[in-house]
């Protein structure tokens, strides 16, 4: 399950709908081995692309930097898709497969009035969404 | 003095936990199967079938990308800090 406070979860929306049609992205950073998502980062989409998105190379080296210096975790890795339904693609399974220990979230822009905000595991190309829990805490 | 080589998470155990090893080389490539030799299959998760770089990582040479510098055939030398990172992107 994802737990994840109403503030990061408005958040991560608000990039989303911000970027559309544009795929955005971004991670939400913890406390080691705490699987508290609490520090928000959105991150450029290097792809600047409707239907691809890939962290730009020194903002990833800076995140890396910081969550080592900081003893955190990336606990989140968000991303939209702006026309299609929130639900990993194959693109998103083969690379998510790079980061099992994170958090899967993904926003679908396609509908303006309705959010869609679901959460999976990607393991050896294995997906398996996770209820998400949307708690009052603040950043 | 060698050529250190920082491991992302996904990719210790080929190094045995190690978050950094040492290597040496002329070039990247060179450095890869260097490390190849004692830390079997980590050259596979780096370069892919065609000989370029994996898509699948990002490999920074002092912190360029080398993909912005000579790819596989980058020059390197002792001294220098090779971080390799699992790239984070998707569709």
């Amino acid at each position: 399950m994802l737990r994840i406070g109403q503030d990061v979860y408005d958040a991560i929306v608000a990039h989303a709908r911000r970027d559309h049609p544009d795929e955005a992205c971004g991670v939400v950073t913890g406390p080691a081995g705490s699987d508290q998502a609490v520090n928000f980062r959105p991150m450029l989409n290097a792809a600047r692309s409707p239907t691809f998105f890939e962290f730009e190379s020194g903002e990833l080296l800076a995140l890396y930097r910081d969550v080592d210096e900081r003893d955190e975790d990336i606990v989140v890795i968000y991303h939209s898709h702006t026309a299609t339904e929130a639900y990993p693609s194959r693109t998103d399974i083969t690379f998510g497969s790079n980061s099992p220990d994170s958090h899967w979230v993904l926003v679908s822009t396609r509908d303006p009035e309705a959010v869609e905000f679901r959460s999976f595991r990607i393991v050896d190309g294995e997906v398996t969404e996770e209820p998400v829990e949307v708690t009052n805490g603040k950043m | 003095m060698a050529i250190e080589v920082r491991i992302p998470t996904i990719l210790r155990s080929y190094t045995g936990g190690e978050k950094s090893v040492e290597g040496k080389g002329d070039t990247l490539g060179d450095l890869f199967s260097d490390l190849d030799a004692r830390h079997g299959g980590l050259r596979g998760r780096l370069v892919s079938d065609d000989g370029g770089l994996n898509r699948f990582v990002n490999v920074y040479l002092n912190d360029e990308d080398v993909r912005f510098l000579g790819g596989i055939e980058t020059p390197v030398a002792d001294g220098d800090v090779v971080t390799i990172l699992p790239a984070v992107a998707g569709g």
